[in-house]
């Protein structure tokens, strides 16, 4: 019954999304206020039919409901709650009820809070929002529906992956969902602004903080994914270049250049038509990602679900939003022409750089990602690219996007003086070559580390610069606290997402410097890594709730004194008869001690052991990232429902 | 600044970034694309020297042998068939949890003079009934199955072919 509720649910909130979508937009082309005003109502009320659908679909894996197929294949009574909730949207039908929910959530939240919206903007906006939801709802009610019934029940159901079962993992797709459903919002405002033949600052301010949440929780979803890749696959590596994390990279490189350009846009009235383009481009760059994992066109390790009719309805799908949008720039991006003229040494040039940089970096990332596909298509070559040529291929455009991160913030606006802002800058590329030598005078010859540990320098102590030289801590000191707490959070925001990224680049930079070994070793033998004296203690059975294992005791002593005890396990789930590696990590934030378990013969083990400097600041810094996209949003100019307290020009 | 000069500007700068975008593709396509050969691939026709490349296909049943190397690492022997030829491989490493006789796989490394594929990575899936798709191409190009028939066979049918110093 439940299950029949949420189908019904579904097809209400699709039926909801079609009327969303065709209502407002005529009302706003007529300027009709009465179908203006059901934008909101209506998009609320497709809310409610989507979460009541999402409700129903928890509710049938929380009492493990086995006469759902989606719930016999993905779930298990005897596995813990919040697993059977994270089932729930860990595969791929569940997954798309959560991607149209908060897009729902999404919608819900522009009819709230955009009151003080121009009502045909809000209109249009919706409107585009309500066409997004009606294709998605119909890809999932025509192919993949959630709710699917299968008699006679069995008496329990298949499981979950058991690389799956993980905290890390739960959280990943709704934060990357997140992200990606953001984009759509940006989108259609784009779409809003170009059906209107009008962008301003109004808009720009409507775009930014949208922008910066999706970027915020793409980032969250990205570090969440390789974090998780890092500790639980147990090689020892956080980014594979693999199709489906390069799918997520996609629109976040994608929509940091957006979220820049759209300060641009609210703060001086130009590059208006290339900030559309952006938003467009980053929701086409979320479809794609949704497109690549979904229809199993891209061998990946792991690709969701590998129907090629699904894929065909997506890839229509991003057809008709992507092509629509941008035909629809084509006719009329020419009468948004920006008002704002600004000399090539400003802020907005600098902005520009980094908006050519992303975009570069991007369309590297993209050809590399598709060109496999499009090898076997074209020519019947099997062929793949890997890490190799990524890092070849992006480190160049990576290093000016770095040395310009820090430089960017301290120019002014419209004019600014270069050489004022290097001069500014000296201590700062000081730390940077002096962290280069370093690192070359302790590590060796290893230069893209030392590469990084300069970028990293360079971005925090760059930040900080910025911060200090808006406080003016030097040259007023007396007044440095006041001007501090009236420092804009946007400022802080901004300067703290760049120390993050510098936090990340150490993090990359120590990971370049990780030793591993590999040995067999019997019970009582040892070896030595990274001044580290590892000594196996013993391998022996273990049994947990749904798995049994094969357990190995690993001591790891410094100068005689035991640092910690490792317990690295091999697990076979007799569930899905699946056999995972658990990798065990000793971290105290300054450097990882990572061993795993490999065969076992002669009565000893083969071991891998890693040493990872730095690794955790890996994800620390995107958490700062985000954090300061947190900040930003907090900002009291963006809180467009929060009134001003002073009607003066917000400081640049 | 005029309206012509910076369109000027933004016609450069659109350019700059499209062609380095492009310079930088095609320098790394050149040193860094992958290629995947098949058993019989390689017999045809000898790969380049000192190119990484991928090879696929199934595990020979009974042809792992593990061993430890010189320098104390596990090693891994085994071989590779599609049917009509058969590679050997060497590999210093753990196997990863999928690994099988009999199952496919797919490995990345260089082919050394003496004949025998030196693997740097073996690759296998989250998924034990997976066949990587490269690997089902190879087994079909090879002309010992057909998808269409149902599953492959058992991989100890498959040795028809004369080995090479097998």
């Amino acid at each position: 019954m439940i299950g029949e509720l949420g189908h019904f649910a579904l097809a209400l909130g699709c039926i909801l999304a079609l009327v969303q979508s065709v209502l407002p937009l005529v009302g706003a082309h007529r300027a009709d206020a009465r179908l203006m005003a059901l934008a909101a109502p209506l998009a609320v009320a497709q809310l409610i039919a989507i979460g009541a659908a999402f409700a129903a679909l928890l509710w049938a894996f929380a009492v493990n409901d086995t006469t759902i197929s989606n719930v016999v294949l993905n779930s298990h009574s005897a596995k813990p709650l919040i697993y059977k909730f994270s089932g729930a949207w860990g595969n791929h039908e569940g997954s798309m009820v959560l991607w149209v929910f908060i897009l729902a959530l999404c919608g819900g939240a522009v009819a709230g809070f955009g009151r003080d919206l121009p009502s045909a903007l809000q209109a249009r906006v919706i409107g585009i929002l309500g066409l997004i939801a009606a294709g998605f709802l119909g890809f999932i009610i025509f192919t993949s529906n959630p709710f699917e019934r299968v008699w006679p029940p069995p008496m329990d159901g298949q499981g979950l992956n058991p690389l799956l079962q993980d905290p890390g993992l739960a959280l990943h797709p709704p934060m990357l969902y997140l992200g990606y459903v953001g984009y759509a919002v940006t989108f259609a405002f784009a779409v809003a602004a170009l059906l209107e033949g009008r962008v301003d600052a109004a808009w720009g301010r409507w775009v930014r903080p949208w922008s910066l949440a999706a970027w915020s929780f793409l980032t969250l979803g990205i570090a969440l994914g390789s974090w998780w890749a890092y500790y639980e696959l147990g090689w020892g590596g956080y980014w594979f270049w693999d199709p489906v994390e390069n799918a997520s990279l996609l629109p976040w490189l994608i929509g940091a250049a957006l979220l820049h350009c759209a300060i641009v846009v609210e703060k001086r009235e130009s590059l208006k038509i290339w900030t559309v383009l952006l938003a467009i481009l980053a929701f086409g760059m979320s479809l794609l990602g949704t497109f690549l994992v979904r229809s199993g066109v891209l061998n990946s390790v792991h690709a969701f679900a590998n129907d090629p009719a699904r894929g065909v309805f997506i890839l229509g799908l991003l057809m008709a939003y992507v092509a629509g949008a941008l035909a629809l720039f084509a006719w009329r991006a020419p009468r948004l022409g920006g008002t704002g003229i600004f000399a090539p040494i400003s802020r907005e040039g600098a902005l520009v750089l980094n908006n050519l940089l992303l975009c570069s970096t991007t369309a590297v990332v993209l050809v590399g990602t598709l060109w496999p596909m499009f090898a076997d298509i074209l020519f019947g070559a099997k062929i793949s690219v890997g890490a190799p040529f990524f890092n070849a291929a992006t480190a160049p455009l990576a290093i000016p996007l770095v040395a310009a991160m820090a430089v960017g913030p301290l120019l002014a606006w419209k004019r600014a003086d270069l050489a004022g802002a290097l001069q500014r800058l000296w201590w700062v590329g000081l730390l940077a070559v002096a962290a280069a030598f370093l690192t070359l005078l302790i590590a060796g010859h290893h230069v893209w580390p030392a590469l990084g540990f300069a970028a990293a320098a360079w971005l925090i102590a760059g930040a900080a610069a910025d911060i200090l030289d808006r406080i003016a801590a030097f040259r007023r000191p007396s007044q440095a606290w006041n001007r501090a707490r009236g420092l804009p959070r946007a400022a802080w925001g901004g300067a703290i997402a760049h120390a993050g990224m510098g936090v990340t680049f150490a993090g990359l930079a120590g990971m370049g410097l990780a030793t591993d070994a590999l040995v067999e070793l019997k019970p009582g033998q040892s070896t030595r890594l990274a001044g580290y004296e590892w000594r196996l203690e013993s391998i022996r059975d273990v049994q947990g709730p749904n798995w049994s294992s094969r357990r190995a005791t690993i001591t790891v002593l410094a100068d005689g004194q035991v640092v910690t005890v490792l317990t690295p396990e091999k697990r076979f789930f007799p569930v899905g008869r699946m056999n995972t590696t658990e990798a065990a990590i000793h971290t105290n934030a300054l450097r990882d001690l990572y061993a795993v378990l490999g065969d076992e013969r002669h009565g000893g083990g083969v071991v891998r052991l890693h040493h990872n400097p730095l690794s955790p600041w890996i994800w620390v810094g995107a958490g700062i990232m985000a954090l300061g996209g947190g900040l930003s949003l907090s900002d009291r100019r963006i809180r467009v429902s929060a009134p001003s307290r002073k009607a003066a020009p917000a400081p640049a | 600044m005029t309206r012509k000069k910076r369109r000027l500007y933004v016609l450069l700068l659109c350019g700059l970034g499209l062609g380095s975008a492009t310079a930088l593709t095609l320098t790394a396509f050149q040193d860094n694309l992958v290629f995947f050969r098949s058993p019989s691939d390689i017999m045809r026709e000898a790969p380049p020297a000192n190119r990484a490349f991928r090879l696929g296909g199934l595990v020979e049943a009974g042809s792992l042998e593990r061993g430890t190397g010189a320098d104390g690492r596990p090693t891994a022997n085994f071989r590779v068939t599609d049917g009509a030829h058969v590679i050997r491989v060497s590999y210093a490493g753990v196997l990863p949890d999928l690994f099988r006789e009999g199952q496919g796989v797919v490995t990345l490394g260089m082919m050394q003079p003496d004949g025998v594929f030196r693997a740097r990575e073996v690759l296998a899936r989250h998924d034990e009934t997976y066949m990587p798709p490269e690997v089902a191409d190879a087994l079909k190009r090879a002309g010992h199955w057909n998808p269409a028939q149902g599953a492959a066979p058992p991989p100890a049918e498959w040795n028809t072919a004369p080995r090479r110093g097998g």
